[in-house]
């Protein structure tokens, strides 16, 4: 069980001017941590800083006692030396390469072949190891960078908005298995993620990054204290219309779109395009349960299993 | 009308040997190229582009001096490995494949600049260096890019000149390839020759790039 420890500093360039990334943390071992904020916060370069992938100005990473980075040593040990695995966000699938030839190509020791068995019947891409990442979905793009991060047995494991581009069942199902890799390996995990619904479900920890500094850490119940009495949906304005005294505001929800009326002095303050928060008081909401996630395949032991990794499986 | 095919074998053969010299010494330098952070690796670029911009003659001019027995470097290799360069089918493999070195070093280069960042970090981030990721995902991926530096290079030398007449004159059976053939027919007046051989340059010129642009265009079905 290791745990992972980063001080660093690096000055970044984002979307409203220079800013510098200045986060320091601990995640415990076995744990996964989320990292959530706003686009342009430094999620992913923190990330790529972990990975090797980009190095700080200067700090401190270790994992596990061993120096991954650290600027007053001038230690920086590159990314294929740092036992880790990496969902990328547009997954970064070998195109020439076949599902299985992917999956077996993340391994670092090529002994045991049934390790890569065992990954595709756990993910369910079986059906597809003769497949190239050109002529597979999302869903199974995605499962297949997964397998692939995971084949090598990594000590820490860093997911870049792994679910981003899949949906509904897709999205619950593969939550599932990345909650299962949790539970079941004790490998230490880094999400990065926009989905509250995703961070509440799977991580023990979340990271709050602003414009590069951690606002707010703990569990997710704690850094996201929603109010009780009160529901709120961030959604943008489609159209502002005057109908009389009242402004009529078009505004998409995620996939909804909701027509919502308020003071027209207030709606000719919007304009299209507008990042808005619906707030309303609900004081006895209706819940519907729409249709049930589907559940992944149950592992099976693998017989040559060795290390941590080795001694669990996947149920 | 005299007509004899050994300059178009010779032609051939140029095409291939320069082709596949071209090819295994291109991939070295283009590892480095798109790994390097040298300050250096500009220089270098510019020095592989200089053929674009040189006329032939030029290039073959400064190979012929470099290469002369008289010089050091050309007495070097004479003396070290007993090779000589200037009017020999050897020298012209030097030459073509000097004078070549954009057609196969740019198209892969930029086959490998247009790949996504995270292919190679997907590499590294299980395990991999730079030289495994380099021949198992990053050149693999630029197969139809490779395809093309092969392609080019072949057509190219098919249709050198200037570079090829400069180190090594028009020795029949030994560098006199195709193109100077059709210059010699010419000078003597053998128009009908000049015409054959011209000819049967521009049907396997055609026939090269016809294939290449086939190729790129079915490109997706090569992977």
């Amino acid at each position: 069980m290791k745990a992972l420890s980063l001080n660093i500093k690096k000055n970044l360039c984002g979307s409203t001017g220079p800013f510098t990334l200045d986060t320091a943390m601990v995640i415990p071992p076995g744990s996964i941590a989320a990292l959530h904020g706003p686009s342009g916060a430094g999620k992913t370069t923190l990330l790529r800083i972990i990975a090797g992938l980009d190095a700080p100005d200067n700090g401190r990473v270790d994992f596990d006692g061993d120096i991954w980075f650290d600027s007053s040593l001038r230690v920086n040990v590159p990314p294929h030396r740092r036992k880790i695995g990496f969902v990328f966000q547009d997954y970064g699938l070998f195109p020439t390469m076949t599902v299985e030839q992917n999956i077996t190509y993340g391994m670092r020791e090529n002994r045991n072949r049934e390790w890569p068995v065992f990954l595709m019947e756990t993910f369910e891409l079986a059906a597809f190891r003769d497949s190239r990442p050109a002529s597979l979905s999302g869903g199974q793009r995605q499962r297949t960078a997964l397998a692939r991060a995971i084949a090598g047995k990594p000590s820490l494991l860093l997911l870049d908005e792994p679910l981003s581009a899949v949906d509904g069942a897709t999205r619950a199902s593969l939550q599932d298995a990345i909650k299962h890799l949790g539970d079941s390996f004790a490998v230490t995990t880094i999400l990065v993620s926009h989905d509250l619904a995703e961070i509440f479900r799977l991580s023990d920890m979340v990271f709050h990054l602003g414009s590069g500094r951690i606002i707010e850490a703990g569990s997710p119940a704690a850094v996201f204290r929603a109010p009780r009495d009160r529901l709120q949906f961030t959604g943008t304005v489609l159209a502002v219309k005057a109908e009389g005294v009242v402004g009529i505001l078009t505004v998409v929800i995620g996939t909804e779109i909701s027509r919502i009326a308020i003071p027209l002095a207030e709606a000719l303050g919007y304009s299209e395009g507008d990042p808005v928060a619906v707030s309303f008081k609900a004081f006895a909401p209706t819940v519907t349960k729409l249709a049930a996630p589907a559940l992944p395949a149950s592992g099976r032991e693998d017989p040559n299993l060795q290390s941590d990794w080795d001694r669990c499986r996947i149920s | 009308m005299k007509f004899d095919l050994l300059p178009l074998l010779l032609t051939l053969k140029l095409a291939a040997v320069t082709g596949t010299v071209l090819f295994a010494v291109s991939l070295p330098l283009v590892y480095w190229l798109h790994f390097t952070k040298s300050p250096a690796a500009t220089a270098v670029r510019a020095l592989v582009n200089i053929p674009f911009v040189l006329p032939p003659v030029v290039v073959g001019f400064y190979l012929l001096l470099l290469l002369s027995p008289a010089a050091p470097v050309g007495a070097f290799l004479d003396h070290a490995f007993r090779l000589r360069l200037v009017f020999t089918f050897e020298g012209l493999v030097v030459g073509s494949v000097l004078f070549n070195l954009p057609f196969m070093v740019n198209p892969i280069i930029a086959g490998l600049e247009g790949l996504p960042r995270s292919l190679a970090e997907a590499s590294y981030t299980v395990g991999k260096g730079r030289m495994t990721t380099f021949l198992r995902v990053l050149l693999p991926s630029v197969r139809s890019s490779m395809v093309t530096g092969i392609v080019m290079t072949c057509a190219h030398t098919i249709g050198e000149f200037g570079v090829v007449l400069m180190i090594g004159g028009k020795i029949e059976g030994v560098t006199k390839v195709a193109s100077i053939a059709v210059y010699d027919e010419v000078e003597s007046l053998n128009f009908g020759a000049a015409h054959a051989y011209a000819a049967i340059l521009t049907g396997i010129s055609f026939a090269l790039l016809f294939v290449l642009y086939y190729l790129n265009k079915r490109s997706p079905r090569l992977w």
